[in-house]
């Protein structure tokens, strides 16, 4: 595991003065993976906050080459690099030199939109990791839905009102998709465990063929909350088995934290003006079930992990 | 003659369909990416291609993605990478594409692509008409357009020179008539493997992602403080891509001993009627020339090799003498105001005194509809009615030729 020292004394390929928001989530999820690597990076951003925020023309943020080609195509756009990278060694062009290949993407972009292109590139088995800061919404256009919020969420496209009681579906459990692809390694990661989300960005990295990373990456905006809350609320996230922290390495699942003492997640709801709603006293048994399907998503990840 | 010019010859000339002429062109110029999609009747590049691959023949690395809007994302990736990098596709596919055709020029990206015209859905249809290319007509792509498999094998090679040039650094198409050219089968002259590698010579990219020690943002957020000044650039290269066509034209000449130019003028000279048309249709018109001509009917034929940049030039200075002039359009725009072809050329004839009668569209084989030589005699004889002028013999401005009405 790496220390804190360590980090430092790594080169910094994401740096200060990009326009995110003051509480923002994703600065971290990035910086951090980017500290994991060893190689030069070449990284795909897709179309939204990241891309909007760090590379605003003559300015860009990033000290390592970057390409962003579109919303729905980051994996795509990799997978192109990455081909010409191949054909460059067998024209015999490059010899020795290496690279890391990242492809970042926001959950609209690749649970959404970008999902044909991700599921292509990690079935063609590319060497690349993909990285989703997943915020759980169209942060960037405004916060409307997305396969990520989850099911309660207020949205600008599902707004509570007087019979909405806000985004009527679960979120899509993407990690587990990413993983049945079966490639060599599929984890879930978290801003707050950053030892554990370094090691998982370096797993990525290290392995052959193609790597997934979800890390949930708050967006205050979206959320209703305050800047000084983002680690907490991910911690609190991750304490109430919402979003656990987990690895699937070459098919075998695996849990990397347990909670001592299981947190609420009608809790963690009402810490956020987004779940507002569901506390006026009308949404009782949807709070309930709410709780509900994060036990038994939790119950049934335990399952998977041996960790009973 | 001596076997050992036999021998040549036999190399050269190859019994091709436009698919394998395009598929030999790739496999000549060796791209170190394509990334491709199968879609009819595009599909046989593809094939041909990867078996290219998987025999030795080429070095280059294919990617099979899972869509052609994928296709052309990876190539964009590649082609940012500092390498040549090729695609092909037909109508749905290149439909699919049109989003990222934008940011491959946007980006200045020199990819080449063999568009196999097919109609575009709906109705769904496989066959041939220019409804997919003209549809991306502005979407930055300089766009070539072949008459047989010889053109489209000799596009595709000048395509290379052509979208490299550092004056010009501009993705380009070459549109391939489908079915008709794609799966006729030609003699076709090749030219040897190293003659083409030395034609297209090595690229010299302007940046890299794979340079870790030049890094490079590609394709940051220019809002309104450059944007219109990046799009002028833009312009300046499309308009430099008139005399670089011209310029690799020349050249291939040198090493083929056939004439490129934006333009082909058959047979206008002497001709007081001309008619205008695009790919496999000009073969049509090439013959039905010649028995007007030998009839003393003096009509020739101006085809456009070059859309766009649409040789504006040329086409003013080809009908200049003309009485009358016949537009033939394999696509209809549904603007009311007939096809692209046939506004496009209204509009470089604007100002000149061409009076405006004088011009008909005819929109024909839509959905591989076939053209005959008795409608392309029917075009001319129309023609003739009304380089005339007198009453009673008018053309309507847009007409329908073979349509069942």
């Amino acid at each position: 595991m790496v220390t804190v020292k360590d980090l430092e004394k790594r080169p910094e390929l994401f740096n200060p003065g990009h326009r995110a928001c003051a509480g923002c989530g994703f600065p971290q999820a990035v910086r951090l993976v980017l500290k994991a690597s060893k190689n030069p990076v070449v990284v795909s951003v897709a179309t939204g906050c990241l891309e909007v925020t760090t590379t605003v023309f003559p300015q860009t943020s990033w000290g390592c080459s970057y390409i962003h080609n579109a919303f729905e195509n980051a994996a795509a756009t990799i997978s192109g690099v990455e081909a010409a990278y191949r054909g460059l060694k067998r024209f015999g062009h490059l010899t020795d030199q290496k690279f890391h290949f990242i492809a970042f993407g926001g959950d609209g972009g690749t649970y959404d939109i970008g999902f044909q292109a991700l599921s292509g590139a990690l079935e063609r088995g590319h060497n690349f990791l993909y990285v989703c800061y997943d915020n759980e919404a169209y942060a960037n256009t405004g916060i409307q839905r997305s396969g990520a919020t989850p099911k309660g969420a207020s949205t600008t496209t599902t707004p509570a009102g007087k019979i909405g009681s806000g985004k009527n579906q679960f979120r899509k459990d993407l990690t587990a998709i990413a993983a049945a692809h079966r490639i060599p390694y599929a984890a879930q990661g978290s801003i707050t465990h950053w030892k554990d989300l370094v090691a998982k960005a370096e797993k990525g990295l290290d392995v052959e063929g193609p790597a997934f990373l979800n890390i949930l990456a708050p967006c205050r905006l979206s959320w209703g909350t305050a800047p000084e809350e983002t680690i907490d609320l991910v911690r609190h996230a991750v304490d109430s088995c919402f979003w656990p922290l987990y690895e699937v390495e070459k098919g075998k699942w695996k849990l990397n934290y347990k909670p001592r003492e299981k947190k609420s997640y009608i809790e963690w709801l009402k810490r956020q003006r987004r779940f507002r709603h569901l506390f006026n006293g009308r949404n009782k048994e949807l709070l309930l079930e709410l709780q509900a399907e994060v036990d038994r998503r939790w119950e049934e990840l335990l399952e998977k992990c041996g960790a009973k | 003659m001596g076997s050992e010019v036999l021998a040549q010859k036999e190399t050269r000339y190859r019994a091709l369909s436009g698919n394998e002429a395009a598929a030999q062109a790739m496999r000549q110029i060796e791209p170190v990416v394509v990334a491709a999609y199968p879609i009819t009747p595009q599909t046989e590049i593809v094939q041909l291609f990867s078996n290219f691959v998987s025999d030795g023949l080429v070095r280059t690395e294919f990617v099979p993605v899972e869509s052609e809007h994928s296709a052309l994302s990876a190539v964009v990736g590649a082609a940012s990478s500092g390498v040549r990098a090729m695609t092909a596709t037909s109508s749905n596919g290149l439909a699919l594409m049109f989003e990222i055709l934008n940011i491959a020029s946007g980006l200045r990206l020199p990819i080449v692509m063999t568009v196999v015209n097919r109609a575009l859905s709906a109705p769904i249809n496989i066959h041939c008409d220019h409804g997919d290319t003209m549809g991306v007509r502005d979407a930055g792509w300089i766009q070539l357009y072949a008459e047989n498999a010889q053109e489209t094998y000799d596009n595709l090679i000048q395509a290379v020179r052509i979208a490299e040039h550092p004056a010009v650094r501009l993705p380009v198409m070459v549109a391939v008539d489908g079915f008709i050219v794609s799966h006729g089968i030609e003699n076709v002259e090749m030219l040897d493997d190293q003659t083409v590698k030395t034609f297209i010579g090595t690229f010299q990219p302007d940046f890299s992602l794979l340079d870790p020690d030049h890094i490079v943002t590609i394709g940051p957020l220019v809002l309104q403080d450059s944007y219109f000044e990046i799009k002028r650039l833009q312009v300046e290269a499309v308009e430099a891509a008139y005399q670089v066509i011209t310029e690799v034209g020349l050249d291939f000449e040198k090493v083929s001993g056939r004439c490129y130019q934006l333009v082909e003028e058959y047979r206008m000279e002497e001709a007081e009627t001309a008619v205008v048309a695009l790919g496999s249709t000009a073969g049509n018109f090439k013959e039905v020339v010649d028995q007007f001509q030998a009839r003393g009917v003096p009509v020739g034929l101006l085809k456009l090799r070059v859309f766009r940049p649409f040789p504006a030039e040329q086409v003013r200075r080809a009908l200049a003498r003309c009485r009358a002039v016949a537009v033939m359009d394999r696509a209809h725009s549904l603007s009311g105001q007939g096809g692209p072809l046939f506004t496009e050329v209204k509009a470089a004839l604007q100002g000149t005194g061409f009076p405006a009668g004088s011009m008909v569209n005819y929109v024909y084989g839509l959905g591989g509809r076939e053209i005959t030589l008795e409608m392309a005699q029917r075009v001319v004889e129309d023609l003739q009615k009304l380089a005339k002028g007198s009453e009673g013999d008018q053309v309507l401005p847009v007409n329908y030729l073979g349509l069942r009405e």
